[in-house]
């Protein structure tokens, strides 16, 4: 065996866990589930090639008005996350010194250590009729009776926004880290106030990873089923419990999978459409990051 | 305030009274007052860690002082936030902005004074044809040379026009040659903007040729301030002898004292004629410095005469330990028959291109050439030759 075989050899065997993990959890899956959201039931155990599955979606308002609300929704837990993350990022990169630089870093990280579903449960107990909150404002006397924070839009964005905070606070760490101080400092030194220096200088240097945060995070919410169902309830109307109850509840995979299926390209053509609107690339966002 | 004829005083470009700055315990500024006249190319020149930048930014705004004050033309701006002080600062990395194009960091301060778009471009094109960069306006930083992210970053703050142009040992970045050919190129910068300039450098060569006026500045404090030629010529502490130029340097006593000059011993007992630094007086018996710079030391083949002019005193005879070529800053170590090592400076005549190792050879120096300075208690290191 010649040196150049052995290269290759080593070359396959370091490829081939990757090449089972996309062919067999990626790609042989979304084949699977694109041949069956074009496959139309006509009679038991008799099946044709059709696009009825996403006729069914288009011509069903509540299926797109869905998938609209939980785009706009998700974009908006976006939008409040990165509102939310930036200050604490820019805090922990050019503010807090040794210490308490990573114990603020800890802190936003340790919440992660227990599964979404525990932290949920948190939210559920501070906000339920007969929670935490509720208790508290009868206690001080604000409120006559018990009063119920659950179910609504506001306690899922809650929700959603808490479970994403580390997502964008990670990478924007490391991107406002890497900005030199003396830029900053020159920033001012040319006559540029707070708001300025962070509109030209700090913001356009953290744009890969406030987008890379941002894609992270929408990503996240489209397809979030646990966070909108056990905080929003019935009223959630989250995208992915239509997918949920059609495999599940209604037995019909097929328009599951076509559900499925338009998820996957809203949502892709949505973050190309970002990308291209902030003049950022995947590989300079997701890929340094 | 008018000066005895009627005039009013010129204000100084920049004047600090009493600047103090103090970290905790640790004072980095220790009282330093300076006056700079307009026009001026002033330097700091000290070794790391003497307080130079912690200076220079409360100038930029950067830190404010412990105590102290510090004027521009005149106005205290102690009070002043950087972005309104009438300064700018050419960082020690540079710090142009990677997100904008060449033209886009020169706007930046510009746009900032609402200065009018044509009137922008009209500036822009001014300042980089001034730095001989006329088609670098839509160049990113990072296609940028050294030398011309320098000239980028002097045009970014010149374009305001600031009272006083700070700089931030700006040269360090560059490679040797570069650096030599920026030296000029920065001092024909200033004259050409007509703008007072502070530089800070660890760097005395760059201070040296560069400045009108150089400030040697140690632990927080100024030892000296004057033109070039002064801190080596006469340095008034052995500081600045030891840190501007190179010196032998030994230890020794004062055998006898005069009021022409004194008679030293050194410590391994040679005897020298010198006189006592900054014109001040020593006594019989004083622990002293002894500095004499290698170029100021004349070198011969025993039983040459030497040449007309040269002086006869301090003269030694020795074995050349070693040469050390390195062109017109060649130097040969002498070991004289007490044990000492002599740094002479090689003259460039055709005769010393034969000199040989181990080679007798005769040396003097003038007694004005070998300055004595008090050995104070607290300068206890040892002493030893600089080559």
């Amino acid at each position: 065996m010649t040196a150049r075989d052995r290269r290759k050899l080593t070359f396959f065997l370091l490829l081939t866990p990757l090449l089972l993990w996309v062919g067999l959890l990626v790609v042989i899956p979304h084949i699977d589930l694109f041949l069956l959201s074009i496959r139309e039931k006509i009679a038991p155990r008799h099946y044709v090639t059709s696009l009825a599955n996403y006729a069914d979606f288009f011509g069903e308002p509540v299926y797109v008005m869905t998938l609209v609300r939980t785009v706009v929704m998700s974009l908006l837990a976006t939008a409040i996350t990165l509102l939310v993350g930036f200050p604490v990022a820019y805090y922990i990169a050019k503010i807090a010194q040794g210490r308490a630089r990573i114990a603020l870093f800890m802190t936003c990280l340790l919440p992660f250590w227990v599964s979404e579903i525990v932290r949920v449960f948190g939210w559920m107990i501070l906000l339920r009729e007969t929670g935490v909150l509720s208790n508290f404002l009868q206690w001080a006397g604000l409120v006559q009776g018990p009063v119920e924070f659950l179910y609504n839009d506001a306690a899922v964005m809650l929700g959603l926004v808490y479970t994403s905070m580390l997502f964008v606070v990670v990478p924007l760490v490391s991107t406002i880290d890497s900005l030199d101080n003396a830029i900053v400092e020159a920033g001012y030194d040319l006559g540029g106030n707070g708001f300025v220096v962070l509109k030209e200088i700090v913001i356009p240097h953290a744009m890969p990873g406030i987008v890379a945060g941002s894609i992270v995070v929408f990503m996240l919410s489209l397809g979030n089923y646990l966070t909108p169902t056990l905080l929003g309830g019935k009223s959630s109307l989250w995208f992915t419990s239509h997918i949920y109850s059609q495999f599940i509840t209604r037995f019909n995979w097929e328009l599951g999978s076509a559900f499925g299926f338009v998820l996957l390209v809203a949502s892709s053509a949505i973050v190309w459409l970002a990308l291209r609107l902030s003049g950022q690339s995947l590989s300079t966002t997701i890929g340094r990051g | 305030m008018a000066f005895p004829d009627g005039s009013l005083p010129m204000p100084y470009d920049l004047e600090c009274r009493d600047v103090v700055k103090q970290f905790g315990g640790f004072t980095a500024v220790d009282r330093i007052s300076l006056q700079i006249p307009p026009g001026t190319f002033f330097s700091i020149l000290g070794p790391s860690g003497c307080g130079k930048t912690t200076l220079l930014r409360m100038v930029a705004g950067f830190g404010e002082p412990t105590s102290g004050d510090i004027l521009i033309k005149g106005q205290s701006v102690v009070q002043t936030p950087p972005n309104k002080r009438p300064v700018n600062m050419v960082f020690q990395h540079l710090a142009l902005f990677p997100m904008m194009t060449v033209a886009e960091n020169i706007a930046y301060g510009l746009r900032r004074r609402k200065t009018s778009k044509d009137e922008i471009k009209r500036r822009i094109a001014d300042v980089l044809a001034r730095i001989g960069l006329p088609d670098a306006g839509n160049r990113r930083i990072d296609q940028l040379s050294g030398g011309q992210k320098q000239r980028i970053a002097i045009a970014r703050c010149m374009v305001l026009e600031p009272t006083v142009l700070l700089l931030d040992e700006p040269l360090g970045a560059l490679d040797l040659k570069l650096r030599e050919h920026m030296k000029v190129e920065l001092k024909q910068l200033q004259s050409q903007f007509d703008t007072t300039f502070v530089y800070i450098t660890h760097d005395q060569s760059e201070a040296l040729v560069m400045s009108d006026q150089v400030a040697v500045m140690n632990a927080g404090k100024f030892e000296q301030v004057g033109t070039p030629q002064e801190l080596y010529y006469s340095p008034k502490t052995a500081f600045v002898a030891g840190f501007v130029g190179d010196s032998n340097r030994w230890r020794g006593r004062v055998v006898e004292a005069d009021a022409t000059g004194v008679k030293v011993a050194t410590d391994s007992g040679t005897l020298l004629t010198g006189i006592a630094a900054d014109g001040g007086r020593l006594m019989v018996g004083a622990a002293v410095e002894i500095f004499v710079r290698p170029e100021s030391i004349a070198i011969r083949r025993p039983g040459e005469t030497p040449p007309v002019g040269v002086p006869s005193h301090n003269q030694q005879t020795g074995l050349l330990d070693d040469l050390l070529f390195n062109g017109a800053n060649s130097r040969a170590l002498v070991r004289t028959g007490k044990g000492e090592i002599v740094s002479v400076a090689l003259p460039q005549a055709e005769a010393a291109r034969h000199l040989q190792e181990g080679t007798e050879i005769s040396m003097g120096f003038g007694s004005a050439q070998c300055l004595c300075f008090p050995l104070s208690p607290a300068r206890a290191e040892p002493a030893d030759t600089v080559p």
